[in-house]
């Protein structure tokens, strides 16, 4: 009688610690994909598609740009667990990595381990384009605008130059300062001051194009395209938060050039 | 030829712009196309002189278009085209000019230049959402009993 018993509540331990698992896969996929940079749909889309893969046939997630709750409904008392989110950058690469993941648990072709273990290993991958490659695209992206806002090439140099160093300054202030938007705000009050110096010195005849071309790099554009998109699929309070998140970082942005502006 | 420089340049901002949002490598190429033709069918709508906020919808609507497609030849979430192709559309000169009249007292232009940048980012997004409206149709009565994947 009491090794039955004993084999009954291993098998229920078992089985709880099973579905702890499965939440645990879930919840992590969820927490990369929002930490950078997915739409709040898609990343309780794909929290519940690996539980239904793993055999959870009811569960809900609640995601907001903050915090992630999950909870499964099983034959159990109903499980939940809440997870903070509290940094949040851009990194596609895996944002991409974790939907290829969800896509093949979906075709069961990864056990729960397995997953959990790809997962932490997308998560600790550290960025695909080096710091200085970053820096080059958003050099090249601001001699890009100049042109395409009809500028003429003269003023290529000093933008490139310009929006290197903003954008350099707005990865680097929110490591030292985590007050949100300072770096922003940094980033376009140097970047215009530095457009300035290098049009006082000669370098290009268009002052208003290469403050232009050096702000770009530092526009939310990723923010704007996901709170439409979360707004239009109902996420009305990550839509809304993003919305506002993107308006201040615009913000932060005319507050620093305007206090360029105020000196010239 | 300016045509040529418009579709180089704006090919390079919108690959740039996946460099600094870590677009995996073998997808820049396509957000480059995708930013490229956006900006396309803005500078054809522009040049033959067609107001900038109707040439801005038709050219998101283009972009998340081309985006869905990507999104599901490629198995991608749509993001990573869309975020890189409406770079080249955000009105940065008009929030930069509103922002410049606002500073030197002109309030009449400023509110002006900024109710139109106001309006253009209304239009950029205004162009994504009839294009999610659009493929969910043409995908609904492509494949009506598929589920939604991409």
């Amino acid at each position: 009688m009491g090794a039955l018993n004993t084999i009954g509540v291993i098998r229920l331990d078992a089985l709880l610690e099973k579905q702890y698992d499965i939440m645990d896969v879930s919840l992590l996929a969820g927490k990369i994909m929002l930490e950078n940079g997915a739409e709040t749909y898609r990343v309780e889309d794909t929290m519940m598609r690996i539980a239904l893969s793993y055999g959870i046939e009811e569960s809900h997630s609640f995601v907001t740009p903050t915090g992630i709750m999950f909870s499964i409904e099983t034959d159990e008392p109903t499980k939940t667990k809440l997870i903070r989110i509290s940094k949040r950058t851009t990194d596609l690469y895996k944002v991409s990595a974790v939907n290829a993941i969800s896509r093949r648990i979906s075709a069961g072709e990864l056990t729960v381990s397995e997953a959990y273990k790809e997962l932490k290993a997308i998560q600790r991958a550290p960025m695909f384009f080096s710091f200085l490659v970053q820096i080059a695209a958003a050099a090249s992206t601001s001699g890009c605008f100049v042109i395409l806002l009809k500028g003429s090439w003269d003023n290529m140099i000093p933008a490139m130059l310009s929006g290197a160093l903003a954008y350099f300054l707005l990865l680097k202030v929110a490591d030292i300062v985590p007050t949100m938007f300072f770096s922003e705000f940094i980033a376009a009050l140097a970047g215009g001051a530095a457009a300035y110096v290098l049009f006082r010195l000669g370098l290009g005849s268009d002052l208003d194009r290469i403050i232009v071309g050096t702000l770009i790099p530092l526009v939310p554009g990723l923010l704007i395209t996901n709170a439409v998109r979360d707004l239009m699929a109902g996420h009305f309070l990550s839509g809304l938060a993003k919305g506002a998140e993107a308006l201040l970082t615009a913000l932060a942005i005319g507050t620093g050039i305007a206090v360029v502006m105020t000196f010239i | 030829m300016t045509v040529l420089t418009n579709m180089f340049f704006s090919f390079v901002a919108a690959a740039s712009f996946g460099i600094m949002f870590n677009v995996p490598k073998s997808l820049l190429f396509k957000c480059g196309t995708v930013g490229m033709a956006g900006w396309m069918v803005y500078y054809f709508l522009s040049e033959h002189s067609i107001d900038s906020l109707p040439a801005t919808i038709a050219a998101s609507f283009t972009i998340a278009l081309i985006g869905h497609v990507y999104a599901r030849v490629y198995k991608t979430p749509v993001i990573i085209f869309t975020i890189a192709g409406i770079i080249p559309l955000v009105p940065g000169g008009t929030a930069y000019r509103a922002m410049r009249s606002f500073v030197q007292n002109d309030y009449n232009a400023g509110i002006n230049l900024a109710a139109k940048a106001f309006m253009i980012s209304g239009s950029i997004a205004l162009g994504l959402i009839l294009s999610d409206v659009f493929y969910q149709l043409i995908l609904r009565k492509k494949a009506p009993a598929e589920k939604k994947q991409a």
